[in-house]
């Protein structure tokens, strides 16, 4: 199967928040109770166990591209959804203790809920801040990318919603090379500020679920450059071992002298 | 304000004007500042949304932490009690190190959200997961010590061969070396994380980690009545690394260590700190040849370091909440210029 991806873009969602009914109803997640957040028209919050398409709201005061709002001061009303990135080198995948998190043929990052015991090692050592764990079912939970579906050949229940095609699916490399020409498109149509959020260059190496945002990418909560924590097993360890090495000595002046 | 301004059409226009201005009006026993008004703002995170999600652990895992910390230096005091003949420390570690295992695997299994599926735990092995490396580290000490303890009774209780003492030095060698790995790879597994207060102090939390388990395993000789100069020597060391260690975060003064400086989980930390650091080097070095006292450094001490081990887990907590952190390392470490 060819290795898939979500091009998701901010410059033509409505927030009407289809993906996020689609998801839930399709993958059986449970309601979250009415939550009033006071955070534009977002009352989801943030991504979590049991929300896996997330539709943000942003209010800046700055332009949308060429666009003439009538307002004193330039205004403009964002939206995109956010969604697990299924990271090319993927934080809860190497953390995970059990294998139950494993990357898939079509690229995704799955976490077998038959196999997950609930450590919670991943919920830390993902560096957006997706997989979270389920309390009362014990174990962690984010985008299945629906590997379900997929498998039929069907793309993911959120990107068939989208009435807007903001949420795109199909092959990475023609995803990444789409979101590029948007990119481009835009800029030449007069939004300066449009960009692709596919953080390549970092230790996550690309994500499977890019985005087209207007802006600097920490407005929409993405860090500006994530790292993969184990980037970070050799230095920890070495001062763990010297550390270790100072015990030993310590103890051993201790009965000598 | 007075309630009796004049109404005008200046008025409504000045109303206007100070809604455009600042996008709220707050006059005349009008006050909306706490209500969700939408209010533009370029703001530098998602309306201060967290970026991360905060550990999930529970009590347990700073007990575990502090518990198999102990047990795993304590294995280590007893082989170098045997290397220089000191028949009875060696029991008494032997004691403290199979209880700590008895005692670990328990408190790391109840903080599961599902305990039954713990062996799951042992269908793999990944160097590159921590907690992986310490699941099969704490099976692997648990069984040595074990090991270690059954053939140390045996041989005590006059049924001793050769075989069995050589078995015995088999499992002490092994259980103090995974005792090491036991008690500093829970720093390790903090260090490698997205959260930005463990993952800037990888190189400092296993020096604190490890100090933390040394004087306590000393302390808790100490208590079994080893006051001996020894358990002396080793908690005056580590009291004098944790005021060198509590020093040196407090001058550092970064921005992303804010948790373990202020608002409660820094007082937990400072009080941590100051228990296990100058109160237990104080009682120690002047009235150390008092029991009393002695016992009450040794109290101090331990009392210390487990409030280090919650207030590590609690800091990673706050850290986890301030999206700010995360963006400033980034852009340090990629020279990235902030966001206007």
């Amino acid at each position: 199967m060819a290795v898939s991806a979500f091009l998701t873009d901010a410059t033509v969602c409505i927030g009407c928040k289809a993906c996020e009914v689609a998801c839930k109803e399709w993958n059986h997640i449970p309601a979250d109770g009415f939550n009033f957040t006071g955070k534009s028209y977002d009352n989801t919050d943030s991504l979590g166990h049991s929300t896996w398409r997330h539709v943000m709201f942003l209010e800046q005061p700055a332009a949308l591209g060429p666009q003439i709002t009538g307002t004193e001061d330039p205004f403009r009303w964002l939206f995109l959804s956010d969604v697990c990135k299924h990271c090319g080198n993927a934080g809860c995948l190497e953390a995970c203790p059990t294998g139950a998190i494993v990357r898939t043929e079509v690229g995704s990052v799955f976490v077998q809920p038959d196999v997950c015991n609930g450590c919670g090692y991943c919920v830390v050592s993902c560096p957006f801040g997706v997989v979270d764990k389920n309390h009362e079912v014990g174990t962690a939970f984010k985008c299945t990318f629906c590997y379900d579906r997929q498998r039929e050949g069907l793309m993911p229940a959120c990107a068939k919603a989208c009435p807007t095609r903001s949420i795109r699916f199909g092959e990475l490399d023609e995803m990444r090379e789409h979101g590029l020409a948007r990119v481009e498109e835009l800029q030449r149509r007069g939004y300066s500020d449009a960009r692709i959020y596919d953080p390549k260059d970092t230790s996550v190496g690309g994500t499977h679920a890019m985005f087209v945002i207007l802006g600097e990418p920490e407005a929409y909560n993405f860090p500006p450059a994530p790292e993969v924590p184990t980037i970070h097993l050799k230095s920890a360890w070495t001062a763990a071992l010297i550390s270790a090495l100072v015990v030993v000595l310590v103890v051993c002046l201790a009965f000598v002298l | 304000m007075s309630a009796q301004k004049q109404i005008s059409e200046d008025r409504l226009d000045a109303i206007r004007e100070q809604a455009a201005r600042t996008g709220i009006v707050q006059d005349n026993g009008i006050v909306p500042s706490s209500s969700p008004f939408p209010k533009p703002a370029l703001e530098s995170s998602y309306h201060g949304n967290p970026v991360l999600k905060p550990p999930t652990w529970t009590w347990q895992v700073p007990l575990y932490f502090f518990v198999g910390g102990v047990a795993g230096v304590s294995t280590l005091i007893a082989l170098v009690a045997h290397v220089v003949g000191n028949a009875g420390l060696e029991r008494t570690e032997l004691w403290v190190g199979f209880a700590g295992a008895l005692l670990s695997a328990p408190l790391l299994i109840a903080d599961l959200g599902r305990p039954a599926r713990f062996l799951n735990m042992l269908r793999v092995f990944k160097l590159r997961s921590v907690m992986s490396v310490g699941a099969w580290t704490l099976s692997g000490f648990s069984s040595a010590v074990g090991l270690a303890f059954v053939c140390h009774e045996i041989i005590l209780a006059g049924y001793g061969n050769e075989f069995l003492l050589l078995l015995e030095w088999v499992a002490e060698v092994f259980a103090a070396l995974s005792g090491l790995i036991l008690a500093s790879y829970t720093s390790v597994l903090l260090g490698v994380t997205a959260i930005p207060v463990w993952s800037e102090n990888r190189k400092l939390v296993p020096a604190i980690f490890l100090t933390g388990a040394m004087g306590s395993a000393a302390a808790i000789l100490e208590f079994f009545g080893f006051l001996v100069p020894v358990t002396q020597s080793i908690g005056i060391v580590a009291s004098t690394f944790e005021i060198v260690l509590a020093i040196f975060i407090e001058a550092r003064g970064r921005y992303v260590d804010r948790p373990l400086r202020e608002g409660a989980v820094g007082w937990l930390t400072r009080a941590g700190s100051v228990l296990a650091g100058p109160t237990s080097l104080l009682l120690r070095g002047f009235w150390g040849h008092t029991p009393g006292l002695r016992y009450a450094a040794a109290s101090c001490f331990v009392a210390g370091a487990l409030i280090a081990r919650f207030a590590w887990i609690a800091a990673g907590r706050v850290s986890s909440r301030d999206p700010q952190a995360l963006f400033e390392i980034q852009r340090r470490d990629r020279n990235v210029t902030p966001a206007a």
